[in-house]
């Protein structure tokens, strides 16, 4: 209804635009100040059960709208904020954080390989050797101490905004010449670009640093527990040269396989509490859900600065945290 | 929309597979997750005393509740706690029905590399949930 009404009406659209805009601003700061009281109140607080979970599913929801129209993945924005402002372990908001990336990736995954924006020979080579180094990440993740991980997903996070601030796209990177290692995998394809309503065939070259990139991209995926799409992506497009919308697609479908195989270290380890790992996934697949259909009348530059301000403020928060600054 | 014969055989048969079990895995999470919540299953771990030990580390939290590591949870999957875990197994365990899916397809046109990448997907897929890689507490 939304969009037919931006689709009409420009002038409404812009009113629509700034007024979702506006109160998705005053929600996250809302937000932002509710969990630092909540967080600040005494260990002995009088919330009942059900209330963290409650508020964590509506955070989750809050999380899954921004996360679609800023581009980047739910479980990137899920463990810095649920860890720093919520009374649960990280060890369990990482296992929770895992299932969350995981289940936005099988959802969206599938239909993304019928129309071509996933491609498994692409994905299945990357897949293969970022989910044996995401296993590796679970375990040191869940051997160390918990403020070292916390240090060091402070200063991941502050990197993931440095990197969401400066990064460029590029929508089809020109690929003259594929590389060897590409070519004997057979990783090329064609997909279809409606804005163009045109198919389009693409190639890939610099496969081995690529290769190379994605060890290091699921050890960070897995002890972390946030998904890896904000570095799959860059790697894919930028490094690669495989077009945007297909280094999103087949970022979805690479998740599937690297979150899967470290979220059973975490299951193995039984650190994945359900009364938290599901109204986060619930949570934040309805919130996707709503923010695809917002997609059309948000401004997604203004919500993509927003979420900027939010991970820097979260990074900083799991640095000090970790740092035993700001307990 | 690229039309579906410019989509290969093994990527349409594993997009179906993985759709399958997504949904099928979704709607086993929240019937279970209701099931817990709701008091439907006895719960392992009582809801109200869940805030006292959910901010310990998991080494902690398994000691205090003598819950069970790698595949034991599975014997008490008639508790509502553990109950919600066998959808998330089953999430996680949605690729390997997928991967063992297109290796026939593969095999039949010779394509050595792509049996042999997903046969060891499979197997770092196995190895992950077979519980027998176990790291140290914290």
């Amino acid at each position: 209804m939304l969009a037919h009404t931006a689709r009409t009406t420009p002038q409404s659209a812009i009113n629509w635009d700034w007024r979702l805009t506006s109160a998705m601003g005053f929600v996250l700061m809302a937000f932002a100040g509710m969990v630092y009281a909540a967080e600040s109140a005494p260990a002995t607080s009088v919330m009942a059960w059900w209330g963290w979970p409650l508020a964590l599913f509506f955070t989750c929801f809050f999380l899954g709208i921004v996360a679609v129209p800023s581009g980047v993945g739910g479980g990137v924005l899920f463990v810095p904020i649920v860890g720093g402002f919520f009374p649960f372990h990280l060890d369990f908001v990482r296992g929770a954080g895992l299932l969350v990336a995981l289940a936005s990736a099988l959802a969206a995954g599938p239909s993304l390989m019928r129309v071509g924006l996933a491609d498994l020979r692409l994905a299945l080579p990357l897949a293969v050797l970022a989910s044996a180094s995401s296993i590796a990440g679970a375990m040191i993740g869940l051997a160390i101490p918990a403020n070292i991980v916390q240090i060091a997903l402070g200063l991941t996070i502050l990197g993931i905004v440095i990197l969401m601030a400066t990064a460029k796209k590029s929508e089809f990177p020109e690929v003259a010449v594929p590389d060897k290692l590409s070519t004997a995998l057979m990783m090329h394809g064609i997909f279809h670009d409606a804005s163009q309503g045109k198919n389009i065939s693409w190639q890939v070259h610099r496969t081995p640093l690529g290769l190379v990139l994605f060890v290091g991209i699921g050890f960070l995926a897995g002890l972390f527990g946030m998904g890896a799409g904000w570095a799959n992506v860059p790697v894919l497009n930028l490094l690669m040269g495989v077009p945007l919308k297909v280094s999103a697609g087949t970022s979805s479908f690479i998740l599937t396989l690297v979150d899967s195989s470290a979220a059973w270290i975490y299951l193995n380890k039984g650190a994945v509490l359900a009364i938290i790992a599901v109204p986060s996934v619930i949570g934040m697949m309805l919130g996707a859900f709503i923010g695809a259909r917002l997609l059309s009348v948000l401004k997604a530059s203004i919500v993509r600065k927003m979420v900027i301000t939010l991970l820097l403020f979260a990074g900083l928060r799991a640095l000090l945290k970790g740092l035993g600054i700001w307990i | 929309m690229l039309k579906n014969e410019l989509i290969s055989e093994e990527q349409q048969r594993y997009a179906t597979l993985l759709s399958w079990g997504a949904r099928s895995g979704l709607a086993l999470l929240a019937i279970s997750f209701l099931a817990y919540v709701f008091g439907w299953m006895p719960a392992h771990v009582p809801l109200d005393q869940l805030p006292m030990v959910w901010s310990l580390p998991v080494h902690e939290y398994l000691k205090q509740t003598q819950t069970p590591t790698g595949w034991g949870w599975l014997t008490m999957a008639g508790y509502g706690d553990f109950a919600s875990l066998i959808g998330i197994a089953w999430l996680s365990g949605s690729s390997l029905i997928c991967l063992l899916a297109v290796i026939p397809i593969y095999a039949r046109r010779r394509d050595i590399v792509f049996v042999s990448i997903c046969s060891i997907a499979l197997a770092v897929q196995v190895l992950a949930a077979s519980g027998i890689l176990r790291s140290g507490g914290h």
